[in-house]
Parts: structure tokens; sequence; C-alpha cells
């Protein structure tokens, strides 16, 4: 499986991302492997792995705001029951033009995620059907809310009555102080 | 009726537009509704109005409208284990015959509406229990962009029930608490709820930018 | 005038003891199916608390004049099945307005209440209303048919459509019973009452989880009140009902209170340990083997 998807690779212009390399210490678990695709050859090379490649289930689909290098990161997760393995296929795209081709035709249920996608980050797929209907927030007026510029605290403020007195504490000092006066330190 | 908003501007101003006549409604479907505003019923005086809040908070129906994650602290309430029947609490399917609502915790603005039509639609005296920290202040979810912080803007609330979540045995001392406040006669939200109509309702339009339902649903 | 002047006074009083005798054993049978679930159980006196709640009730809305002919209708269909049926054999003051042809009436006002309940339902515009009436009037129609075939036994067995003639038939020891002289048309009946009592097996018309309470799902305040009133009579009536046809009938209260009890604990029973029918499943339980058995009843009386 690994050497099929691997030439297909290729041929997408995809590269796999550190398979053998530990992240945090662990290793990564066998039966999973990211892919990194441009743009372009994204949905060509997801149609490769839905039609050929035997990853027949889109488990997830979602975005990732990298506001600091301005790129939109789009997630696809694929899953293959033959072979019981993951795909992930990550596709960076520009955030000022946040736009990436729809995948509606290959999983009917994609459209939904667009729809999602559109409304939480503005991203548009154009062609995809019910794009610009009311999914979760209706009537959201004013930015895409998941977008890291806009201020979720200030907008919540400003909007629903906050109730005041409200204080943080490090639950690990308050608990100490509070709930076991005396007790020593045992963490 | 304290109001810490601080866009009074954004308020008074809806407030000004507030016309409050169905227009809302899809066309040609206003003549379903009522047009009417909520009038104040005055309660019955001296000891029958005692005995119908006796009555009143021995038997708690509750609406069945799973509202937050807190729902699901609801439905153990029914096991044999909690056995809320023993208190004269029941759930009801629909908000016609249920009087008591609970508010399963946090409230997003699209759930906030469904909740606003659902109470409207309770019959009075209709009581209103506030169920984990995200009725109270917004809970885990203050600074959220979807989530109201403190439902006693939007719809009058009797009786809160703190944590997150709360157990069913918290619950069951939240209703008791409530039971207590019936039969002292102080849980009078549907009258406060007519008085202050539109204070409630500017506060609820403000939120709810798609309103597209009746703005009164008795 | 003074016949008729006791008899009003006869009838408050038989509607009385049926009203509280329904609710007590509603209550009652509560708390019998909390200590199946082990739980403890709402209070026996909770029926009354919550029609004492429906109608203190402050605000009330209807959806028009045919929404207060459902409960209207439901009320009357109730005290008409009560107020043919004579309730104790051979007392006046409880044998209401019973009459030759008295059970032929009774089967009429049985079907009577949601005939109009259709009515009011469908005026509320909910559209769960008009599924549970569509609901119930299939259930009701496909048990009414042992039912039906039970009674036609029973006529001709007695040569009788009176109700207090089949009673006095019976009289004179337990084997004069209809349920001993007729067993096929007692287990007729008997499964046709489970289907009329909408307990557990039969319970979907109600159905509180999957459409919202059915029939009365606009149904509010003081009309659900009407609603829980007639419950209790409908099922005091229906009780005593079974109980003249197919066990002797009672010579006085306290014959009634047990054996109404134990009819009311057969369907308990049965719906603590059974779980639900689908409308289309109860159909065609009521349509096949119950059916069978009424025909066979039938039969064995004509030949």
């Amino acid at each position: 499986m690994y050497e099929n998807v691997m030439k297909s690779a290729e041929r997408f212009k995809a590269r796999p991302l550190g398979r053998d390399q530990k992240i945090g210490g662990m290793k990564q678990r066998e039966d999973l492997l990211f892919m990194k695709v441009e743009q372009e050859q994204a949905v060509p090379f997801i149609t490769w792995l839905k039609e050929l490649g035997g990853f027949g289930h889109l488990v997830l689909f979602t975005a990732v705001d990298f506001i600091e290098q301005d790129i939109f990161q789009i997630t696809y997760l694929l899953h293959s029951y033959e072979q019981h393995h993951d795909i992930v296929v990550l596709v960076e795209i520009d955030r000022q033009k946040a736009e990436m081709e729809s995948i509606h035709h290959l999983w009917p249920h994609a459209a939904t995620y667009q729809q999602e996608l559109f409304e939480m980050f503005g991203i548009t797929f154009p062609g995809s059907p019910r794009l610009y209907e009311d999914f979760a927030l209706e009537g959201w007026q004013g930015p895409p809310p998941m977008r890291r510029d806009f201020d979720t605290k200030e907008y919540s403020e400003k909007t629903y009555f906050p109730r005041p007195g409200r204080v943080t504490h490090d639950p690990a000092t308050y608990m100490k102080e509070q709930l076991y006066p005396g007790e020593a330190q045992t963490w | 009726m304290d109001n810490d908003s601080n866009n009074k501007e954004q308020l008074d101003e809806i407030r000004k537009q507030l016309t409050l006549a169905n227009n809302d409604v899809r066309e040609g479907e206003q003549a379903y509704f009522c047009d009417a505003r909520p009038v104040v019923v005055e309660p019955y005086r001296g000891i029958l109005e005692r005995f119908a809040n006796w009555a009143r908070s021995e038997s708690l129906w509750i609406l069945g409208f799973g509202t937050g994650c807190g729902a699901i602290e609801l439905r153990p309430l029914m096991t044999s284990r909690y056995d809320m029947y023993r208190f004269g609490i029941q759930p009801r399917p629909t908000p016609r015959q249920a009087g008591v609502f609970v508010i399963g915790g946090y409230a997003s603005v699209k759930t906030m509406k469904r909740i606003v039509r659902s109470y409207e639609q309770m019959q009075g005296p209709k009581f209103v229990v506030g169920l984990g920290s995200c009725t109270i202040n917004g809970g885990m979810y203050w600074d959220s962009y979807n989530t109201i912080n403190r439902l006693d803007h939007y719809i009058p609330v009797d009786v809160y029930i703190a944590g997150c979540m709360p157990r069913p045995e918290a619950l069951l001392a939240g209703f008791n608490a409530l039971k207590a406040k019936i039969r002292a006669g102080e849980c009078d939200g549907m009258n406060k709820y007519a008085q202050n109509f539109d204070w409630y309702k500017a506060n609820q339009k403000q939120i709810i930018k798609h309103w597209e339902m009746p703005d009164y649903n008795w | 005038m003074k016949d008729i002047a006791m008899k009003a006074l006869y009838t408050l009083i038989s509607l009385f003891v049926i009203l509280n005798y329904g609710l007590l054993l509603t209550g009652t049978m509560a708390r019998v199916r909390a200590k199946v679930q082990g739980r403890i159980g709402q209070p026996v006196y909770q029926p009354y608390i919550d029609i004492l709640k429906n109608n203190f009730l402050r605000t009330s809305i209807y959806h028009g004049v045919m929404f207060f002919l459902g409960p209207v209708f439901r009320l009357a269909g109730g005290l008409g099945t009560y107020l043919f049926i004579p309730v104790i054999f051979g007392s006046t003051i409880f044998s209401n307005f019973a009459f030759s042809g008295d059970l032929l009436l009774v089967m009429y006002f049985i079907f009577f209440g949601q005939l109009g309940m259709a009515l009011g339902a469908g005026q509320s515009g909910h559209p769960y209303s008009p599924i549970g009436v569509s609901r119930g009037l299939a259930q009701m129609t496909a048990f009414e048919l042992p039912f039906a075939l039970a009674v036609i036994s029973i006529a001709s067995q007695y040569g009788t459509l009176s109700i207090t003639g089949i009673v006095a038939a019976q009289q004179g020891g337990i084997l004069n019973w209809v349920a001993f002289t007729n067993p096929l048309a007692m287990v007729a009946g008997m499964i046709s009452f489970l289907g009329m009592s909408m307990d557990n097996p039969f319970s979907i018309v109600l159905a509180p989880q999957e459409i919202p309470i059915g029939p009365p799902t606009e149904m509010n305040a003081g009309f659900l009140g009407m609603l829980q009133t007639n419950r209790a009579i409908f099922n005091g009536a229906k009780l005593v009902l079974f109980m003249n046809l197919f066990f002797g009938g009672a010579g006085n209260l306290l014959v009634m209170v047990v054996k109404t009890f134990l009819l009311y604990f057969y369907v308990v029973f049965v719906g603590a340990s059974f779980p639900r029918f689908r409308p289309d499943q109860s159909i065609r339980f009521f349509l096949g083997i119950p059916t069978l058995i009424g025909i066979a009843a039938v039969v064995l009386q004509m030949v």
C-alpha cells in the first residue's frame, strides 16, 4: 500500500511528512500518513486516493488558520477500510485569496463541511451546493469567527452582557490556599 | 431593572425600531400567529393563591428540550437511582403542557432562538431553572463568539444551579429550592417578562439577527 | 319531578365515586409501576395535584372553535360510556342510566371520544396531533373487532344486549361467569381490553417520546385538566364494563373495587412486562389471533 501511494504521490508532487521521525518524543502511529500537496494538485490527488487508492471514507475535513504565515491549512482526513489506514492530506492556501476547489462531487457530505468552513473561516468553494446558506450561525454579521484576527473575547464582552466579578485563579495555587490550607505540598 | 449593557446606543436603536408586529414571519403566514403583547395576570388573592402555589410546586412538569450539555444530567433523574417522580417532577414533551423550563447549560445564539420560542409557548405561571455555570456568567464559554453569558437578560430565571456540570443530586436540591420559592409566591417570572417585555425583546433581537419567527408566541 | 331530582343526585354521587376511584387507581398503579422499576414513585395523590395545577394555570391558549370540541367530546365520550353502565348490580344509586340496549351505546361511546379528539387535534394545526389521532383511530378500529366479536358472542349466549341482563345471568356462583361459561369470548375481550387501556404494548398512541404526547400535543391548562379528568372516568368505566361483561359484575362497592383493581393490575402486569408495538404491528396483532378467537367464540355460540 505504502509503495503504491508513494508512487502516485510523486506524480502529484505530494510529499510525505515525517513518517519515521518522532514527534514530541512519541513515535507516530503506523497506520497514519501525512501528505502535503500543492493547491492545484490537491483535488486530483484526493480523487486518485478515493478512486484508485481505496481511501473511500472522508473522515474529517477542516481548516487551520496560520495567521503568522498568512495561510490557511486545509486538512482532509481519509480512511481506507480495506487497508485500515488513514491519510491526512494537507493543503496550504493563500489567506488573502481564500478559495479552494470543492470536493462535493466525490463525497456529497463534503458540501456540509464546506458550508461550515465558509461560515467559520470565510473560505469559498466555488460550485459547492448550499454554500452561502446559514449553517450554525444564523444571521452572523461581521468577520468569520474562527479566523484568528477576530477577537472573540472582545466581541463576547461587547455583545453578551458579561457578568461582573469574574476572576481567574491558577487552579493549583487556588486549591492549595482555599481548599487544603493546612496541608503540605505534595506535588 | 438593572441594565449593565455597555453599548446602550445600540440597544436604544433596536428599541426604537422595535415595531413587534410579526414582521419577520414569512409572507402570508402572519395571520397564523397572535399579534398581542403579553399581559400581566394578577395572581389570586389570599388562601386560594397559596393553595394554587402549593399545587404548582408539587406538580413540576419539565419541558423535555435538551438545550445544552447539561441535558445529559436530566436523564439520570428519571432513573430509579434518583427518581424525580417522588417529588412530583416529570418530563413533558411539549411546551404547551410544561411548567418548568430547564436550560441545560450553555445556550448558543442558535439555541437561544429556540429557547425564546419555547419559553413563550409555555403557559404561565412558568418557571426557569438555569443549570450550570454557563447560564450564570457564561462558564467556560464566557469569551465565545456565539454563547450568551447571562441567561437572565433574555428570559427571567427563577433558580440557578451552579456547577460544571452539577450532579443530579444538585439538580434535585435546585428543584426543591424552586419548590420552596414557588410556595413562598416569589416565582413570578411570567409577569416579570410581560412587564419588561420591551427590554427582553430588545436584548433578544440584539443577538438573534435572523429573527424569522413571530414576536408573540403564545 | 322527585324521581328526576333523585336520579340526578344519584348520577352525581356515582360520577363522584368513579372520578375519585379512577384518580386513586391511576395514582396507585403509577406507584406499582415504579416499584417494578425499583423506584419509590410518585405520591398516590399526584393525579389530583396535576389536575389542580392544570386548572390553576393563569393563561391558556386555544386554536379556533373546534379546538374546544376535542376535550369536550372526549369528556362527553367518557361520561357517556360511564353513565350507561350499571356499576353495581341491584343498586339504585349506581345503576346509572342502564336500559335494554345499553351495550351497543357504550360501544359507540368508547369510539366517540377519539373522534371528537380528532376534530380538536386537527384544529390545533400541530402536525404531531393528527399523527397521534390517526394512530389512535387505526388501533382503536383494530381492537374494536375482537371486542365486538366477544360482545356478539355474549349477546347471543344470553339473548340480551342489556348489561344488567348479562350481569343478572352470571349471578349465582363463580362458575356462572362468562369467563367460565364462554372462555373464548373472555380471552378475545381481555386482549382487546389491553389495547383499549393504551398501556404498554399498545401505548404508541400516546407515545410521550416519539411524537410529543400524541393527540393532546397542543392541549394546555384547563383543556389538559379536562382530558385528565376524562381519563380517570373513562378508565373506571372501562374497568366496570369488563367486570360486568366477563366477571360477574359486583354486588357491592367492595367487590367492585377488588375486581376492577385486579383487572387494572392485569393491564399493568402486561404493560410492565412487554415492550411496545408499533402501530402497524399492533393492528396486525389485533386482526390476527384475537380476532380468530373472537370468531371461534361467536361460532361456538351460534352452532
